[in-house]
């Protein structure tokens, strides 16, 4: 019958077109040239897009950096919009068995999946981005996010009017509680009422439920916000309402011209093209020991791993004060997380002279600095 | 003051419930279940702002809204009615597509933000205190949800056409031999299913917060169609409903805002916990919930040529 026919060509269509559109999407970075012995291949994995203008936006400013320093030498593939969990294990794996040298996974819900294939593939590097489980031939990197924080609690604790700060979090793992920790540090260093309470939206990116979280905030009272998310629906909500936000992972000012106090930019280029020559230098190495803690790159404002865009809307004695805050954290005076450090309940957790190293950064921080509201959930 | 913009904020999450709802509802009382209105809500969001975002007018998008959901609808009828498919496969599989679709489309404009749809404050009605800020001071499309509403119920209840639809949705062979179209009655019925659940679709981008992002109803499909069980297929009900699904929501926002102690993860479950234990306790009645649905809901109709 003819609409069978019909109905048979559609189906065989449709299906033409799926497997064309699964096959991953390229970097236009494929070079034309026949492949040379020594170029590396270098494979991204994305959790968003780079048009989030967030999270994904700053690694593929970090990959372009890439290319413009080693220019013929390498060869970078990116996969964008891979959600976390195991079939992203399947997206690692492919990009292993296209012949890349070395992998980045740059969202933290890749760590399990990205272990998994670094156990099949034992000749290619790969490198989790902001995980804690390393191996032989796996690394990770990260940045001292929190050192932004601390910048950003002292700005909102010399800004806000009713002493009341809003905290939109993803999910409690330990380098979102270092934030949020930070961001209480700084606040208290310069202001002893102020608190902060913590809305979790269980998400990186979600512009609905950020913003649902960013107007209930303000609508109990909040004149400053804080978000550990990565969209700018907090920013937007908070110039809508007329008060005020950081922005987060990249610039956000676009979005937000009289709410963005400042944004903590997330600068990935130098770690890429640290461990890259690392591996044309043959370098590479995650140590030996169980933990391969060699292979943990750290780093922040000292290395421009984290950069502070401009000070803005903000009082010139505010912005002098966070100037300097700044100033004394990318010398390293100022470690931040150096005793005495108490927690919420009025328990001392960190006693004085004693500063946390990066291990207990991790394993330690199982509570809420005094400014912070509430527990930590779960 | 405190409360009343945490109503304002509840009452505007409902909004995209109840357009989705009210157009289901119509559509299941002519005995169509249509399982892919999270599919149709995605279109209409993604078309939303993509029109909004390239022509700079909201308005234009709302339209776009509600034409791309009449035409992931058309497709839903094309298969369900036209070609008499299982109604639930050919639901699930549009909600997939319109998910998928959307995202491909939507692609481009993810990062980008628009100028949304603007209040319009009722003049005299606005000014009354408290009232007037929560009921008077909203968009075009959250007057047009409880204008449709009110319409909807009207149409189903006291007009012949609504009649004659109910009726076929009860007893399709009875309704045919009485000489009623059936799949016609049930195709306007499932396009303007389609219609509401674009629009309910667009509220998200252009009035909750002005951006794209893939998947962003989140679900909000999946809960209307829990609604309109909920509310026994009598639009009247599917306000309440749709206002307790979304004042959970963000009370439960609130609740950590405030430091609750129960675990974000266990808060962020409960609007559709909340759903499921009304929609238990509902059905325990039997007189109450079944014996309204419509009879032949879900079920194909082949015509006797």
């Amino acid at each position: 019958m003819k609409i069978n026919k019909i109905l048979i060509l559609l189906g065989v269509l449709v299906v033409a077109a799926l497997a064309y559109m699964t096959t991953s999407k390229k970097a236009p970075e494929e070079q034309a040239s026949a492949p040379d012995d020594k170029q590396v291949k270098v494979g991204f994995v994305y959790l968003t897009t780079p048009g989030d203008h967030g999270w994904t936006y700053a690694h593929e400013v970090g990959r372009q950096k890439v290319v413009e320093h080693f220019g013929d030498k390498v060869v970078t593939t990116y996969i964008e919009n891979v959600p976390e969990g195991p079939d992203a294990a399947r997206v690692i794996r492919d990009l292993a068995k296209q012949g890349n040298d070395i992998i980045f996974t740059t969202s933290f819900g890749y760590m399990d999946p990205t272990l998994k294939v670094a156990k099949e593939f034992p000749d290619v590097k790969f490198e989790h981005v902001t995980g804690y489980k390393r191996a032989a031939n796996m690394a990770t990197g990260n940045i001292r996010f929190y050192e932004g924080r601390y910048v950003q609690g002292v700005v909102a604790g010399l800004m806000t009017k009713s002493n009341k700060i809003g905290y939109i979090a993803s999910f409690p793992i330990p380098e979102v509680i270092q934030g949020i920790n930070a961001f209480g540090l700084g606040l208290r260093s310069v202001n002893k009422d102020a608190e902060v309470s913590v809305i979790w939206v269980n998400s990186w990116y979600d512009p609905v439920k950020e913003a649902d979280a960013a107007k209930v905030h303000i609508a109990e009272g909040a004149d400053i916000l804080a978000q550990h998310t990565d969209s700018p629906a907090m920013l937007q909500t908070a110039e809508k309402a007329g008060v005020h936000g950081f922005g987060q992972s990249s610039n956000m000012k676009a979005f937000a011209p009289k709410a963005q106090l400042f944004s903590s930019v997330n600068n990935w280029g130098p770690y890429y093209v640290r461990k890259i020559q690392a591996l044309i230098d043959g370098s590479w190495s995650t140590g030996e020991g169980p933990d391969h803690w060699a292979g943990n790159t750290w780093s922040g404002m000292a290395d421009d791993f984290l950069v502070l865009s401009a000070f803005e809307n903000m009082p010139d004695d505010v912005a002098t004060a966070a100037t300097k805050a700044a100033a004394d954290i990318k010398s390293g005076a100022n470690k931040i997380f150096t005793g005495p450090i108490v927690d919420n309940t009025g328990v001392e957790k960190v006693p004085a002279g004693k500063t946390l190293n990066d291990g207990e950064l991790f394993t330690t921080l199982d509570y809420y600095v005094d400014g912070i509201a509430g527990k930590i959930p779960g | 003051m405190v409360m009343e913009a945490l109503l304002l904020t509840v009452i505007m999450t409902s909004v995209p419930l109840i357009l989705a709802a009210t157009g289901e509802v119509v559509a299941e009382r002519s005995g169509v279940l249509n399982l892919g209105v999270e599919g149709m809500m995605l279109m209409g969001a993604v078309a939303a702002f993509a029109t909004t975002s390239l022509t700079g007018n909201p308005y234009f998008g709302v339209v776009a809204a509600a034409t791309a959901g009449t035409l992931t609808a058309a497709v839903f009828a094309l298969f369900a009615l036209g070609l008499a498919t299982n109604q639930v496969a050919t639901g699930l599989a549009l909600t997939i597509f319109g998910a998928g679709l959307s995202g491909l489309v939507g692609d481009p404009f993810v990062g980008g933000t628009v100028d949304g749809l603007h209040i319009v404050a009722l003049p005299g009605l606005a000014d009354i205190p408290v009232l007037g800020t929560l009921l008077f001071r909203h968009d075009l499309l959250a007057y047009l949800s409880i204008i449709m509403l009110f319409v909807v119920a009207w149409f189903l209840n006291k007009t012949r056409a609504g009649l004659i639809l109910r009726a076929i949705g009860n007893n399709h062979d009875s309704a045919h031999a009485l000489g009623y179209a059936v799949l016609r009655v049930r195709c306007a019925a499932v396009l303007f299913g389609g219609l509401m659940a674009g629009l309910g679709g667009a509220y998200l981008p252009l009035v909750l917060t002005p951006h794209w992002s893939e998947g962003m109803t989140a679900g909000r499909g999946w809960i209307a169609l829990a609604l309109v069980v909920f509310a026994s297929w009598m639009p009247s009900r599917i306000l309440v409903g749709a206002l307790l699904f979304g004042g959970i929501t963000i009370m439960q926002l609130a609740g950590q805002a405030r430091g609750w102690e129960l675990p974000s993860q266990f808060l962020s479950m409960l609007p559709y916990l909340a759903t499921i234990a009304v929609l238990v306790l509902i059905s325990r009645h039997r007189n109450f919930a079944l014996t309204r649905a419509p009879a032949n809901l879900g079920r194909i109709f082949v015509g006797v040529k």
